[in-house]
């Protein structure tokens, strides 16, 4: 709870915790969350090496295409919806766009635990910095938050590519932040392994007067093409746009349907 | 007879890790949720059990379905229920299924260095007593769906889920919501279809309805090959 955290109070069943390991929760906020490590072994090689005897195979969720970008009328968001678990499709509708608070989006692309888990952590952070001071988390501070926690685990095998996309008094703001702690802010960014094909397309495309339609237009076509070419992208596009009174959804929309719309002569 | 022995340096390395089959398999419909699981506990060649479920009962709304190596299936369980408790103790009211499933996602991420290997798929009805099915992954990134399939068999039934629930790929076809009957028939053939291909899958076929009145449990022989 905030006031354990802020007097530094270490209650007997914190200590509880260290003695009896992880496994069981508290029933108080815990704020210094202790993570299983397996001995000896180095955490990041480790699900690799356990991952070819007998049968087993544990493969996390993974891939994406996600952009962002900055124009006159605020910032677009749009990312793909496909999960994949090793070769397998785990879904084809994973929400990739986390809603930290109605100012604040989060992306998500790399391993999905990672992103839904430290975001989630972020959200909460935002919203403790907003009960202490009174305002509104600025997205720079916000962002360098969610930095500072992947710099604790840097090296430990976390996979995470994330924007933070938000509107604070300094107008537009748009970081990109990732696993090895790298904290960038800028115009234009986009994640995952389908990002090149998709960076051709809204590099192309860009200017900085466009209509609010027409960015919409330029984020649907960004991802389209991506996932065209990109197998571990796929499923709908969802666009977002985060204006000066807050973010909204702008569309979900099948991507075998806007393919067919943007390439007519070719199929 | 000649006798062959390898007779060179062999390395031995203890995993702590080991794949006891197993298909799970939720369906969220109107007002119901249906979790199924085969009950065939396997370890490589050998079958070590032909009855031993994988649907676990949380609370009078909530069932969850566990498969992958058993030993963490079994832990994992045992820390949701005691987890369960402390929540109803200092509550004085049951977890509602998306709070259990919101839990379940922080215990696997607690472990995510060291992970719990088990998929997990959770069915019971949300606060509106809509069904509601939450799939995770062995490190706990979870999300809401209509049907899931997970464990050995979950790539053979979840096209056919697709089909057949979500009408994808058919064309001029009506979007008949799911009747709870139809939808436990649904299951029923399906499994029937896994335990045909899939070499982890058979023996028995233990269904699990949750609706406003409780829990409903059914059993059903598959093949014992």
């Amino acid at each position: 709870m905030a006031l354990f955290d802020v007097s530094g109070y270490k209650s007997h069943s914190e200590l509880r915790g260290q003695i009896l390991g992880t496994g069981v929760g508290h029933l108080i906020d815990r704020p210094n969350q202790q993570f299983a490590v397996p001995v000896g072994v180095d955490p990041s090689g480790f699900l690799k090496s356990c991952s070819r005897e007998g049968g087993v195979s544990i493969d996390l969720n993974h891939g994406t295409t996600t952009l962002a970008f900055k124009f006159r009328h605020g910032v677009i968001v749009a990312v793909d919806s496909r999960a994949s678990a090793g070769s397998y499709i785990a879904s084809k509708e994973a929400n990739k766009v986390i809603e930290i608070n109605p100012y604040l989006l989060g992306t998500m692309s790399g391993s999905a635990a990672d992103c839904q888990y430290w975001e989630r952590l972020l959200a909460k952070e935002c919203r403790l910095y907003k009960l202490r001071n009174k305002q509104r988390i600025s997205v720079s501070a916000a962002s360098k938050l969610l930095c500072n926690m992947m710099l604790g685990y840097r090296g430990m095998g976390l996979s995470m590519g994330s924007m933070i996309i938000g509107w604070d008094n300094k107008g537009p703001g748009l970081y990109y932040v990732d696993d090895n702690a790298t904290r960038l802010s800028g115009h234009m960014f986009s994640t995952g392994c389908g990002s090149s094909y998709a960076y051709g397309v809204v590099d192309s495309g860009y200017r900085e007067d466009m209509t609010v339609e027409e960015a919409y237009e330029l984020g649907r076509r960004g991802i389209t093409h991506a996932t065209h070419r990109d197998a571990y992208s796929g499923g709908v596009v969802n666009l977002c746009t985060m204006q000066e009174d807050g973010w909204i959804k702008v569309c979900k929309e099948d991507v075998s349907e806007l393919i067919h719309r943007y390439r007519k002569g070719m199929f | 007879m000649k006798e062959y022995h390898y007779t060179g340096p062999v390395e031995h390395r203890f995993s702590p890790y080991s794949f006891n089959g197993g298909t799970v398999l939720a369906v969220a419909g109107e007002d119901f949720a249906i979790v199924a699981s085969d009950t065939r506990l396997s370890e490589g060649y050998s079958i070590h059990s032909r009855d031993s479920p994988k649907c676990y009962k949380l609370t009078n709304t909530t069932v969850i379905g566990c498969s992958g190596f058993h030993g963490d299936c079994l832990t994992l369980t045992k820390i949701i229920d005691a987890r369960l408790k402390m929540y109803k103790h200092s509550n004085n009211k049951s977890m509602t299924s998306g709070a259990i499933a919101a839990m379940l996602s922080t215990i696997l991420y607690g472990r995510r260095f060291f992970p719990y290997y088990v998929y997990n798929i959770i069915g019971g009805l949300d606060e509106d007593g809509k069904g509601a099915v939450y799939s995770f992954d062995p490190v706990g990134s979870y999300q809401r769906d209509t049907y899931k399939a997970g464990g050995s068999a979950s790539a053979m039934l979840q096209p056919l889920l697709d089909n057949q629930i979500g009408f994808k790929n058919m064309e001029g076809v009506q979007h008949l919501p799911l009747s709870q009957e139809k939808a436990v028939q649904l299951v029923k053939d399906v499994f029937i279809s896994a335990a045909e291909r899939d070499v982890y899958t058979g023996d028995a076929l233990r269904i699990c309805i949750v609706t406003k009145d409780g829990i409903k449990e059914e059993t059903v022989p598959l093949r014992k090959d």
